[in-house]
């Protein structure tokens, strides 16, 4: 089988892409794809220790439906967020939003 | 010596699918091409979820996340951005002087935290449970009930919100 160490290092990897992610991307809607990323990391880590530390009970399997539940709901709020965003700026750069800073 | 099986080749295939697709999503200018990886490397961790046996998790990843989420996003693209004609940086100009310290950063920790500490506690061993799919069902009626319905109404004020956030409010609108 494989050694736990390499899924937690896999998702070690795509959870440090997806931080990038958020703090390079210019586009609003590219922050959403690394808050994405790092969601999927999460549900790596996971489902890879429930596995190996409870392979009866799935308990780690359940969260990960929470939690792909919550990232479903959180893509719809944030795209709304943002095309309600552009509707009034005209474009989603982050770095030219300041409307809220005075 | 470890002896190297078809699961390892399988892991490595899929691992390299999901980061190199990662990478790319971070990497490439034109945004409707990131999305599109981004689709690819959650593909990629459907792959990673068959090989931890999950296989209801892998399904349902294809379903929200393929299925779902990144056609949301490409909606939202379509309406915000105009795709094919725009060839702008994506990335902000001092890119490489925060991002990239603080990305690796968390790496080196996470990876020293799961080496040193991995291995030692957790035992592998190959219990066969798929399919998972009966097991998850009754686990979220009987156990996680109440967050179960509570999932449901999050989503049904997340529907709500988008839909309110996201239309139009004319001032000339009689209702």
């Amino acid at each position: 089988m494989i050694p736990i160490e390499w899924y937690l290092a896999l998702s070690a990897a795509l959870f440090c892409i997806g931080i990038f992610a958020v703090l390079s991307r210019r586009n609003a809607i590219g922050i959403l794809m690394g808050i994405e990323l790092m969601l999927n990391a999460g549900n790596i880590n996971l489902v890879a220790l429930a596995r190996y530390m409870h392979p009866k009970l799935l308990t780690g399997q359940v969260f990960a439906v929470f939690v792909m539940t919550i990232a479903a709901a959180e893509a719809a709020v944030g795209l709304a967020i943002i095309i309600s965003v552009y509707r009034n700026a005209r474009h989603i750069n982050v770095d030219k939003l300041n409307i809220l800073k005075w | 010596m470890p002896q190297i099986t078809l699961q390892h080749v399988a892991f490595a295939a899929v691992a390299l699918v999901t980061l190199g697709s990662a990478i790319m999503v971070v990497s490439l200018r034109n945004i409707f091409h990131c999305l599109l990886f981004l689709a690819l490397s959650f593909l990629g961790v459907a792959g990673v979820y068959l090989l931890l046996s999950a296989d209801f998790l892998a399904a349902a990843q294809v379903l929200i996340y393929v299925g779902a989420v990144v056609v949301l996003m490409m909606f939202a693209l379509m309406m915000t951005h105009r795709v094919m004609t725009t060839d702008l940086s994506q990335t902000l100009y001092q890119w490489w002087l925060a991002p990239l310290p603080i990305a690796l950063g968390v790496f080196v920790i996470l990876f020293r935290v799961y080496v040193r500490h991995g291995g030692a506690v957790f035992i592998p061993h190959g219990i066969k449970t798929a399919p998972t799919t009966g097991i998850i069902g009754r686990a979220l009626l009987t156990k996680y009930v109440l967050p179960f319905e509570l999932a449901s109404i999050v989503l049904l004020v997340a529907m709500v919100g988008a839909i309110i956030l996201a239309k139009e409010d004319r001032p000339d609108d009689p209702d």
